[in-house]
This record gives C-alpha cells, structure tokens and sequence, in this order.
C-alpha cells in the first residue's frame, strides 16, 4: 500500500474530565473512503474537528502529508488541501450558489491581491468556482440565493464549496443528514465520483450508504476506536456486533 | 434595465447639485453642509466595519478626533501648514493607532468588542482630557487653515468657505468611490464573508483576523481623513470630538441610514445632522428644543423598530421592485 495522506497518532482530545477522543489512530489513502461510524456522543464529529483545527487536539499528532498539524488553525489547514463540510449546513446564506463557491476558490489566491479589480474579474477563480457547482450537480442553480435552496442542494452547495478550495483530502460529517432517499442517492454517487483523486473521511449513520462508500470502516464508541478494517471486517468483528451494531438486522441482510 | 442605469445615475446628480450649492451664498447652510459631508465620510467609514465586516465599533470617534488633534499639535501656532503633508500625516498617525488597537480589540467578539472599543476611545479622550498635551479640557486652537499650494501658487484657499466646501464634497465623492471599488473587489467580498459566516470563512482557508485587521485600519484612516477636516472647519479641537456621544451619534447614523449600503451612511449622516439642526432650533420648538436629544432618541428608535434597513430601505423600496430570485427555473 501506499503511504497514508493523513495519519493520526494517539489523537486525543479531553473536554475538562470528559474524553471525547480517546487515543485515535487511523490513516487515511488517496483514492479510499474511509467511514467512521459509531453512536451519538462516540467523538466522530470531534474527531473531524481535531483534524480541520476547528478544535485544538489535547494530545497525540495528525501527520498530513509528512508534517504534524496537530495545533494549527483551521484556516492554515484548509489552504494546505484539507476540506470540511459540516453536519450542520454551513454556507453564506444570503449570498447566491456562484458568490459561495467564487468566494471558496478565492481562498486559494494569494492573499496579496489588488483591492482595486472586481471580483468577478478573475477567470482562474470563476472557472474553479464552475467546476466545482458542476462537480456537485448546482451549475443550473448558479444563480440562487443559497437560503432560497432546497435543504438536499444545500448540502450539495456545502461540497461543493469545499471542492472549490481544491482539497486532496475531504471530511465530510454526515452529508446526507436529513436527506430524502433520492437527494441520498444523488450524494452517494457525487462522494464514489470524488474517491478517485481524494481521500475522503466520511462519517454517516445511513447504513445503505456506509457500505455503498466505504473501503475502510472504523467504528467509535465513547471516544474510542472500536475496529477498524474493510467493511468485511467490522461486519465480521463480534465486539462491533456486541457492542455497537447489536440488532442483526443491521449486519444480516 | 433602464430602472438601474437610473440609479446609477443618481450619485452623480446628487454629487453635481450640491456642487452648486454655494450658488445659493448662505453662509450658515453651507457650513451646515459641509459638517453633513464630513460626517458622511465619517459615517461611511463607520459602515464599512459594521455594515460590511460584521464589527460592531462603539469607539470609533476615537479615530476623529485623533486625526483633529494630529492636525493641532502638527501645525505652527501662528503659520499656516501645508494641507499636503498634515493630511497625510494626520491620516497615517490614525492608521497606525487603528492598526494598533485592531490587533488587540479583534481578540474580541460581539459586546465584548463594543466595550473594548469604547475603552480605548475613552482613554485616548482621558488623555487629552487630563494632560497638558493638547491643551487639556479646553483644547487647541487651529488658527489659520491648511494651504494648498501648487509649487508657489494658491490652488485656493480654504478660509473661503466655498473652497473648503468643495474640497470637502470632492474628498466624499472620492471617500464613496474609494470604498465602492473595494468592497466590489476580492477583499471586499471577503469582508463580506466574514460578516456573514465568519466560522466558514475561517474553514475555507481565509485568515480572517488579517482581513479584519485591514478593515479596521481602513476604517480608522478614513475616520481620520473626516476628522482632519471637521479639526480644519471648527478652527479648534477639545477632547469632546473623542467623546463616546460621538461614536454613538456616528453610529446612530449609519444605523438611521441603513447598515451596509455605504449610501445609506451619507443618508444617516444628512438627516441625522439637520434633524439635530431642526429639533434643537428654539424658534420652532421651545423649551423642548433644549431637549432635542430626547426627540432624536425616539425617533431612531422608532426607524430602528419600523424600518430596519434604515432610510436606505426606505429608498429601495420605493426605487425598485422586489427581488426575484426565487422564482427562476
């Protein structure tokens, strides 16, 4: 196998007496989705922001490509080519499909730039923005104010943001929380489409979709990580059975 | 769309009207209006922290009043001084004290960066107003105004008061057209941003405090570009330019006007001034006029509960038909 793009190593974050995130170690590859499972309350949010520097580790390293980012902010981080999207939808409301995603690729110019040119004015950050509304399925909504979006094109319109700041690894938390069974469909085949040239870490509770994506399952439960391993494995692994998964239902189909 | 080439238009009508104005020769009104545009300048400088960065400053005379003290303390007693040089100069010192203050002030968020901007208004006004530095409470006199001159000739001067009021009319077109061009820009768009949703503005790789902290030093130049001038206009300055009733009737301006529309602030700054003109005339109003701080209050408060978009709103309503975004496929 190749070397990981992101590596944690006893990744650890305490909220006062309460450890969120227990000595979390997972590797991440280009071209793989990697699912983190587990209950409400089991870390996999916190873990996402450990690794986008929303939240400052406690302890332990993440290595993306050979260097620790443990501790950096999380705007240092997404311009070295790491994308979150949120479970919450997160997106400039007022502003409409095309601003959000101009205005995510522009984060990718240097910063040094003329106060004085138009915004609109720069074709590298236009077509970055087009690509990234067409990658997500929105160029026939360039034009909407984002609040005026359903709530699946809303969470479209949160990965495509992110694919516009051009990121070789993508978070993705729960992206198609609260979602019809046809917008899921939609977003499961827009996540397989990116695997190719991404990493992706991606966390969801939607089973169907879970065993649609992943090539890599890890299972948290209280901050810990349970199993880890190809979605065989877990399915397989009688402490996940026991502990997590319980019902047969979910495993047996 | 004939109805936006319209509105396009109108700046410059209102722009070329009031350089007109001293046609009228009305000595008491066009000073009256050369205050309106000073505060517009100030007031705009104000928007473009609240209104486009999402910064709520309840300091910001501080920056005012420094650039009138700049001035005082930069120009010989008895001569005059080059407008060339003191301008600048007075702008730059207002720059570096916002540049200064942002750092320490944009560690804060919401009421918390209100009182630490008052803070620091309140102790630069402590220091005029304790120390013999710019003549204490009473302040300094600014005995002749600022030259300007081309080599050894007069471009005109500024004890004219047409003159004075023309510049002041050129410096906020230039103030509006400055802004304008920026807030349409990268940068602006940024600010914009982060007023919006700073947490994903963060997310998305942009190093928010920078941003801000380019806001907040333009603003405070630009506030001091409007306090030079009221320093030129009055012909003195005390500590009460510094004072929070300052800052509060700046930002009680680009609130009246409309937050975030940079028009709207010259509006704010128009009917702020000449309401305060007209509630406080004894004349009209009496007794009640000594009191024309009560009337204003009530009647910012009700624009505030009726018309939240400010006067702006007011005009754009009547200016344009409703949005129709959401109707497309």
């Amino acid at each position: 196998m190749n070397e990981p793009i992101l590596r944690t190593k006893a990744l650890t974050k305490r909220f006062g007496g309460l450890v969120a995130v227990s000595e979390v170690s997972l590797d991440l590859f280009v071209g793989e989705v990697h699912v983190v499972i587990g209950p409400n309350g089991a870390g996999k949010s916190t873990l996402t922001n450990l690794l986008s520097g929303d939240l400052p580790p406690t302890s332990g390293e993440v290595i993306f490509e050979g260097r620790n980012i443990a501790g950096c902010t999380s705007d240092h981080i997404s311009r070295l080519g790491i994308g979150r999207s949120y479970q919450k939808t997160n997106i400039f409301l007022p502003f409409t499909v095309f601003e959000n995603c101009r205005l995510a690729a522009q984060s990718r110019t240097p910063h040094a730039l003329s106060v004085f040119r138009p915004a609109e004015g720069y074709a590298e950050i236009n077509r970055l923005a087009e690509e990234a509304m067409a990658a997500a399925g929105l160029t026939h909504r360039a034009g909407r104010i984002a609040a005026t979006l359903s709530h699946g094109e809303q969470r479209q319109l949160e990965i495509a943001m992110c694919l516009a700041t051009q990121p070789r690894l993508l978070l993705l938390d729960e992206p198609l929380a609260g979602m019809g069974p046809h917008e899921s469909q939609r977003m499961v085949e827009l996540i397989k489409g990116l695997t190719a040239d991404h990493a992706i870490m991606l966390i969801e509770h939607d089973m169907d979709a879970v065993f649609a994506l992943a090539h890599r399952l890890t299972v948290m439960v209280n901050g810990e990580v349970l199993e880890s391993g190809t979605p065989e494995e877990v399915r397989s692994s009688p402490a996940v059975q026991l502990a997590y998964l319980g019902g047969e239902e979910l495993l047996h189909e | 769309m004939k109805n936006s080439r319209l509105i396009g238009f109108l700046p410059w009508l209102v722009v070329g009207l009031l350089a007109l104005f001293p046609l009228v020769e009305s000595t008491f009104y066009m000073q009256l209006l050369t205050k309106v545009l000073i505060m517009a300048i100030f007031a705009m400088s104000l928007d473009l922290l609240v209104g486009y960065t999402g910064l709520v400053s309840f300091g910001h005379a501080a920056y005012f009043g420094l650039a009138g003290y700049a001035l005082a303390l930069m120009a010989p007693k008895y001569e005059t001084v080059s407008l060339w040089w003191s301008l600048p100069a007075s702008i730059g010192v207002c720059a570096l004290f916002a540049l200064i203050t942002g750092t320490l002030v944009l560690r804060t968020r919401g009421i918390y960066f209100i009182m630490v901007t008052l803070a620091f208004s309140q102790m630069l006004f402590f220091i005029f107003h304790d120390t013999k530095l710019g003549g204490g409470s009473d302040g300094i006199y600014i005995y002749a105004k600022p030259t300007m001159k081309l080599g050894e000739m007069e471009l005109g001067s500024l004890e004219k008061l047409e003159n004075f009021y023309w510049l002041v009319l050129l410096l906020t077109a230039g103030s509006y057209l400055l802004l304008r061009r920026i807030l349409g820009s990268s940068f602006g768009r940024a600010l914009l941003g982060i007023k919006v949703n700073e947490h994903r503005m963060r997310a998305l790789g942009f190093p928010v405090f920078k941003y801000q902290l380019a806001s907040f030093t333009l603003s405070g130049a630009l506030a001091g570009l409007a306090g030079y001038m009221a320093a030129v206009q009055y012909g003195f300055v005390n500590p009460e330019i510094l004072s929070w009733h300052q800052s509060g009737a700046v930002l009680m301006m680009v609130i009246l006007g409309g937050m975030g529309t940079l028009y709207g602030s010259v509006i704010g700054a128009f009917a702020f001034v000449l309401l305060q003109e007209v509630l406080s005339n004894q004349a009209w109003f009496g007794i009640a006029a000594k009191h024309w701080q009560l009337a204003m209050g009530i009647f910012i408060m009700l624009v505030a509960l009726y018309m939240p978009q400010g006067l702006a709103g007011l005009a754009q309503k009547f200016g344009r038909k409703p949005a129709e975004e959401t109707s497309d496929e």
